[in-house]
C-alpha cells in the first residue's frame, strides 16, 4: 500500500521536474551558504587554538619592561617560576618569531618535536626554528626550519637566544609567570625595577574577542543565506502539497489511512534532505574553499591573525549540514505536514484555497512584524552587548520582511483604487492577488536587498571616514626609520635646513588601564593641530597638551576604559594623566595614548627616536627621498612616501571587506533564484487566471508584458521598501554593533547612488526571473488556454 | 450574415493519431437569431465555439464575423474582435478572481471602450447587494449571472455561450437563460449557445446537432 502511495505521490515531480529541482536547488542553496561559512569559522578557530597552543600566551599572567636574560635569571634563582618570550616580526617578512626557552615555557604540543634529542639539540644551537608545515616556503634565506604540526601557519617558534640573534637585540619581550608552588616570595616588580606585572587581557581586548565578533558576523551572514534558502524551499514544498491537495483526497478516498500518507510524506521530505544536503554539502565546500583566502586575508589585516588556507574535512562538518538541511526541510514541510495532518483534505479542492489561507496569516504576519520592529527599536536605544546587537538587527530583518507583504498589499490596494483604465486596474488587482504565493520570495529579495544596502552602507562609511582619518593622521609627506639613535641625529641635521619640519615619533609600550598598549610622545607642532581628528577636547587641548598637562587616548581605550575629558587615565609606567582629548584610532584593536613631547621623555627618558615623520613641501619629496637614500645609504623601506603607506592601507582595507562583497552577491543571487523558483511555478498555475482575459480580447504578448511589468513593479516596491531597511541595518551596524566588537563608532553615510545601482540590478533580476515565465506565456499554444474553458473533449 | 462558418475541420493530435473533431461543419447565425448547438459529448460543440470566438483555428475552412475572416486573422485582430463584437459566456463562469463583482462587471465594457453603469446592470441581475464582493464569495448561480453581466455589459453584436446553465440547478439555469435570451434580443445580437439540454435547446429559434463532427 505504501509503495503503490509512494508512487502516485512521487508522479508529481516527475511532471514537475523544474519544481523538483527548485526545491532541491533551494535546499542545496541554503545548505551550502551556511556550511561554507560554519567551515570557515571552524577552520579559523582551529588556527587560532594552535596558535594559543604556542604558549598559552593569553592566559597567563606576565612580568613587562626594559627587560634581559639576566633579569630572567635573578627570577629563577628567587624561586619564581618564569619564561621568557620574545614576539616580533622575523625581518623582511610578515611571519611572528616567537621566542621562547624550552625548559621553562608551559608545555604545548607545538614544542612536542624538541622531545627528540637531535630536534632539540638544534634548536637549541639556532640551527632550526619550528613551524607549521605550509609555512616552510614563507621562511627568509638564512633560516632553516623544522615543518611541526600544531603550530599556526605564520608563526616561527626559536630558542630564546636564537630570536635574539635574528632581531639583534639582547632584550627580551616579557617573562610568562607561572604558577609557583611557594609563597612569600619577592616580589618581581621589586626584584626587577621598572618593570610591570600585566595580568592577563581576558574579555578586554584580545584577539579571540575581535575575531570572535568577526565570526559572528560571518555567522550572522550564513544564517541569513540559509533564511533566504529556505524561502525557496518553503515556497516550492507549499505549492507541491497544495497542488496534490486533489491527489491527497483521491487516496484518501480510495482508502489510504491519514498517517500513512502523511508518513509517505515525511519519507518523500527525508529523501529531499538527503539530496539537497549532499548537493549543499559539496557547494558549502566550493564556498568555503573561494572564500577561505579572502577571510584569512581580513583576518590578518584586521587583527593581525593567521588563518591557514587550506580546508579540511571533518565528519562533525558534513554531519551538521546534513542536520541544517534536515532542520531546514522540517522548518519549510512542517507546516504542511501538519496543515495536511488536520485540515479535512476530504472536502471539495479550492484552487485558491492555498493563497487564501496566506492572506488570513497576513494580518498575524503584521502584527508579528510591528512587534519585532518595536522590539528593534527598544534594543536600539538599550543594547549594550554583542549579542544584543545581533538581536537587534535580527528583530530589525525579520520585522521588516514579515511586514513586507502586508505592506505591500496595501500600497497595491492603493494603487487599484486610483486607476482608471481596465487593464492597469486588472495588473494592481492581479498584483496584489500574487502577494500570497510570491510573498517568501519577495521577502527573501527584501532581507538580501536591505542586507546589501546595511553592509555597503557600512562599509561606504568605513571607506569614507578611514580614507578621510588616513588623510588627517598621516600628515606628514614622508616617514623615516634610522638604522639606529646616531643615524637619527644625523638625519635630524641633515633635514634641518631641507625641509619645512621634522617631527619625532617617539613610543613606549605601557598597560594602559592594565591592558598592554602604546604610548606616543608628540612634538607641538601645526601638523597635529591643523589635521588631528579629535572627538572629544578640552579648550586649549594642544597647548595643554605640550605643556604637560595631561593626554590624548584612543577612542577604543575611551570607550572600553570610560575615560573622557574631565577623567583621568591610567598609563601605567607612564603615570596617570587628566584626559584632554580622544582620537579616533580605526583599525587598532589596542588602547593609546598621547602625551606631549617633554612628558613623554620624562617618562621614558631611554626611549631613542629613530622614526621621524617629515613635512616638506610635496614637489620637492622626490628629492628629498633620494638624497636620503644616496646620503645615508638607507634601504627602500626606511624613507616611506605618504602616498605609499595610504595605498597599503586601502589595500588592506578593500581586501578586509572582500569576503563581505563576495557574501552580499551570493545572498543576492539566492534571492534572485528564489523570485525566479516561484514566478516559475506560479506560471503553470496562472494560466486559469490570464485566459480569461486572453478571451475577453487581450493578446498573448499583451499579458506576457503585463506579467513581466508586475515582477518588475514588485521587485521595485521591495528595493525601496528595502533601503529604509538597510539604512536601519547599516546604523546598527555603526552605532552598536561595530562600537561592541571594534570599540569604535563611525558616522552613517549614506550612498543614494548605489541604491540605485542595486534597486537597478534587483530590478534586472526580477525582469530575468519572470523572463522565462512570460516568454512561456506569450508563446503558449491557444489550444492550451482554451483548456482553462474546455468541460469536454 | 453576423456568423457564417463554412466546411471547418478541426483535427487533434492525440495518442492514438490525429482525431478528427470537426469534419465540414458549415452554420450561419443572423442578428437578433439564437441558435442552440447540441450533442453527445466529445461530438466538437465546444471546439466549434472556441473556433467561432477566435480562441483557435480551424485547420480548414472560414469562419466570418460581420464579414471578417477569423480563421486568417491574425492574433491581435482576433482579439480586437473578441473584444468589440464577440461575448463569451462559460460553464465554469471563468470570472477575473482578483476583481471584485462591480469590476468584473465593467472589465469587458471597459476593454472595448464603452462606458457601463455597473449598480443599472446589477439591478437588472439582481447583483447589487454583491457589488463589492470577490467571484469566490458567490453562489455558482450568482457567478454565472455575474458572467454574463459582464457580456450585455459590453453590448457584443454575437454572444457566445459554452455551456452557461451546466453548473447550475434547473431553476437558476432557466433564469439565467431567460436573462441572456432578453438581453440579446433587447440588442439585436446573435446567440450561439451550446447546450446538453433539450429542454433549453428548445426554448431557442433554432437548433443544430453535431454527431461526431458533422451535422446531423
Amino acid at each position: 500500500m505504501m509503495a503503490a502511495a509512494l508512487r502516485a505521490l512521487g508522479g508529481h515531480w516527475r511532471r514537475h521536474p523544474l519544481q523538483l529541482l527548485t526545491l532541491v536547488i533551494g535546499l542545496a542553496l541554503a545548505t551550502g551558504l551556511w556550511t561554507g561559512v560554519q567551515a570557515i569559522n571552524a577552520q579559523a578557530r582551529s588556527s587560532y587554538a594552535e596558535a594559543a597552543v604556542v604558549l598559552d600566551r593569553d592566559a597567563l599572567p606576565r612580568l613587562t619592561g626594559e627587560l634581559t636574560l639576566q633579569d630572567f635569571a635573578a627570577a629563577r634563582r628567587a624561586g619564581w617560576n618564569v619564561s621568557p618570550v620574545i614576539e616580533a616580526r622575523v625581518p623582511g617578512t610578515s611571519l611572528r618569531l616567537v621566542g621562547l626557552d624550552p625548559f621553562t615555557s608551559p608545555p604545548g604540543s607545538a614544542t612536542a618535536p624538541l622531545g627528540e634529542t637531535e630536534t632539540l639539540v638544534a634548536f637549541l644551537a639556532g640551527e632550526t626554528v619550528l613551524v607549521a608545515p605550509n609555512t616552510l616556503s614563507e621562511l627568509p634565506v638564512g633560516l632553516s626550519g623544522t615543518g611541526v604540526d600544531g603550530i599556526a601557519p605564520g608563526i616561527v617558534l626559536a630558542d630564546i637566544a636564537a630570536a635574539q640573534r635574528i632581531l639583534e637585540t639582547d632584550r627580551i619581550d616579557a617573562l610568562l609567570i607561572l604558577p609557583t608552588p611557594r609563597d612569600g616570595l619577592t616580589p618581581l616588580t621589586e626584584l626587577i625595577p621598572g618593570s610591570a606585572r600585566q595580568e592577563p587581557a581576558g574579555e578586554g581586548g584580545d584577539i579571540g574577542r575581535l575575531t570572535d565578533s568577526f565570526h559572528l558576523n560571518l555567522t550572522a551572514f550564513g544564517l541569513l543565506a540559509f533564511a533566504v534558502g529556505l524561502f525557496i524551499v518553503h515556497a516550492a514544498i507549499g505549492l507541491a502539497f497544495e497542488q496534490r491537495r486533489p491527489l491527497f483526497r483521491t487516496l484518501r478516498a480510495l482508502g489510504l489511512p491519514s498517517r500513512t500518507l502523511t508518513l509517505c510524506l515525511a519519507l518523500e521530505l527525508a529523501a529531499l534532505t538527503l539530496a539537497g544536503g549532499a548537493i549543499g554539502i559539496v557547494l558549502g565546500y566550493a564556498v568555503a574553499a573561494a572564500l577561505l583566502p579572502g577571510v584569512a586575508a581580513t583576518l590578518s589585516g584586521l587583527y593581525g591573525a593567521r588563518v591557514d588556507g587550506g580546508l579540511t574535512l571533518s565528519p562533525l562538518w558534513w554531519l551538521s549540514g546534513f542536520a541544517m538541511a534536515g532542520a531546514g526541510l522540517a522548518i519549510a514541510g512542517g507546516r504542511s505536514l501538519w496543515q495536511l495532518a488536520t485540515l479535512p483534505v476530504l472536502a471539495p479542492a479550492m484552487p485558491r484555497a492555498w493563497a487564501q489561507a496566506r492572506i488570513s496569516t497576513l494580518r498575524l504576519q503584521a502584527i508579528t512584524g510591528v512587534a519585532l520592529l518595536a522590539g528593534a527599536a527598544i534594543l536600539a536605544l538599550t543594547a549594550t552587548g554583542l549579542i544584543a546587537g545581533f538581536l537587534l538587527l535580527g528583530a530589525l530583518l525579520l520585522g521588516a520582511a514579515l511586514l513586507l507583504p502586508p505592506l505591500l498589499m496595501r500600497v497595491l490596494s492603493l494603487g487599484a483604487r486610483s486607476a482608471t483604465g481596465p487593464v492597469t486596474q486588472w495588473l494592481w488587482a492581479d498584483a496584489r492577488q500574487q502577494i500570497p504565493g510570491l510573498s517568501l520570495a519577495l521577502m527573501a529579495l527584501m532581507l538580501a536587498l536591505s542586507a546589501n544596502i546595511g553592509v555597503s552602507t557600512m562599509v561606504g562609511s568605513f571607506r569614507g571616514t578611514f580614507t578621510g582619518w588616513l588623510d588627517q593622521r598621516l600628515a606628514a609627506e614622508l616617514y623615516l626609520y634610522a638604522e639606529d639613535e646616531s643615524q637619527a641625529r644625523e638625519i635630524a641635521r641633515f633635514l634641518e635646513d631641507r625641509v619645512d619640519a621634522v617631527l619625532p615619533i617617539v613610543a613606549a609600550q605601557a598597560n594602559l588601564e592594565g591592558a598592554p598598549g602604546e604610548i606616543y610622545g608628540l612634538l607641538d607642532h601645526a601638523t597635529y593641530r591643523e589635521n588631528w581628528p579629535l572627538l572629544d577636547q578640552v579648550p586649549d587641548v594642544w597647548s595643554r597638551l605640550a605643556a604637560g598637562e595631561g593626554a590624548l587616548v584612543n577612542e577604543q581605550l575611551a570607550r572600553r576604559e570610560d575615560v573622557w575629558t574631565g577623567t583621568h587615565v591610567d598609563l601605567g609606567s607612564g603615570g596617570r594623566w587628566p584626559v584632554l582629548g580622544v582620537y579616533s584610532d580605526y583599525g587598532n584593536p589596542r588602547g593609546q595614548a598621547y602625551l606631549g613631547l617633554d612628558a613623554f621623555r620624562d617618562r621614558f627618558p631611554e626611549t631613542s627616536a629613530t622614526r621621524f615623520a617629515v613635512r616638506v613641501a610635496p614637489e620637492r619629496v622626490e628629492a628629498v627621498s633620494e638624497q636620503l637614500a644616496s646620503t645615508f645609504d638607507l634601504a627602500p623601506d626606511r624613507v616611506v612616501n605618504q602616498a605609499e603607506i595610504k595605498q597599503f592601507s586601502l589595500n588592506v582595507f578593500e581586501r578586509t571587506f572582500a569576503v563581505t562583497g563576495a557574501l552580499n552577491a551570493l545572498t543576492l543571487g539566492v534571492a534572485a533564484f528564489a523570485l525566479w523558483a516561484s514566478l516559475t511555478t506560479l506560471s503553470g498555475m496562472r494560466v486559469p487566471q490570464v485566459a480569461p482575459l486572453w478571451a475577453l480580447g487581450l493578446t498573448r504578448a499583451r499579458i506576457a508584458q503585463l506579467d513581466l511589468i508586475r515582477a518588475v513593479g514588485l521587485a521595485l516596491l521591495t528595493a525601496l521598501l528595502a533601503i529604509p531597511v538597510g539604512i536601519g541595518l547599516a546604523w546598527a551596524l555603526l552605532a552598536v554593533v561595530n562600537v561592541q566588537a571594534f570599540g569604535w563608532r563611525l558616522p552613517l553615510r549614506v550612498f543614494p547612488v548605489d541604491w540605485i545601482v542595486l534597486s537597478g540590478w534587483a530590478l534586472l533580476a526580477a525582469a530575468a526571473a519572470a523572463a522565462l515565465p512570460a516568454a512561456r506565456l506569450w508563446r503558449m499554444p491557444p489550444a492550451d488556454l482554451v483548456k482553462v474553458f474546455a468541460h469536454e473533449r | 450574415m453576423l456568423l457564417s462558418v463554412r466546411d471547418v475541420v478541426k483535427t487533434y493530435s492525440t495518442a492514438d493519431g490525429p482525431q478528427v473533431v470537426l469534419d465540414g461543419i458549415s452554420l450561419d447565425v443572423k442578428a437578433g437569431e439564437s441558435l442552440a448547438l447540441t450533442g453527445e459529448s466529445g461530438c466538437g460543440k465546444s471546439t466549434l465555439l472556441h473556433l467561432c470566438a477566435g480562441l483557435d483555428t480551424p485547420d480548414r475552412g472560414r469562419i466570418e464575423i460581420e464579414g471578417t475572416d477569423i480563421a486568417s486573422a491574425a492574433d491581435a485582430e482576433r482579439a480586437r474582435l473578441r473584444r468589440e463584437a464577440v461575448g463569451l459566456v462559460f460553464q465554469q463562469f471563468n470570472l477575473i478572481p482578483s476583481l471584485t463583482v462591480r469590476d468584473n462587471l465593467t472589465f469587458h465594457a471597459r476593454l472595448a471602450g464603452r462606458g457601463v453603469d455597473p449598480a443599472t446592470l446589477a439591478d437588472r441581475l439582481g447583483l447589487t447587494p454583491f457589488l463589492d464582493r470577490w467571484p469566490e464569495q458567490l453562489s455558482g448561480g450568482q457567478q454565472q449571472r455575474v458572467a454574463i453581466g459582464r457580456t450585455l455589459a459590453a453590448r457584443p453584436r454575437l454572444i457566445l455561450a459554452d455551456e452557461p446553465t451546466g453548473n447550475l440547478d434547473e431553476a437558476t439555469g432557466d433564469a439565467v437563460l431567460e436573462t441572456m435570451q432578453e438581453a440579446a434580443s433587447e440588442s439585436g445580437a446573435g446567440l450561439l449557445m451550446v447546450t446538453h439540454s433539450e429542454r433549453l435547446a428548445r426554448r431557442m429559434d433554432r437548433r443544430l446537432h453535431l454527431r461526431a463532427g458533422q451535422v446531423a
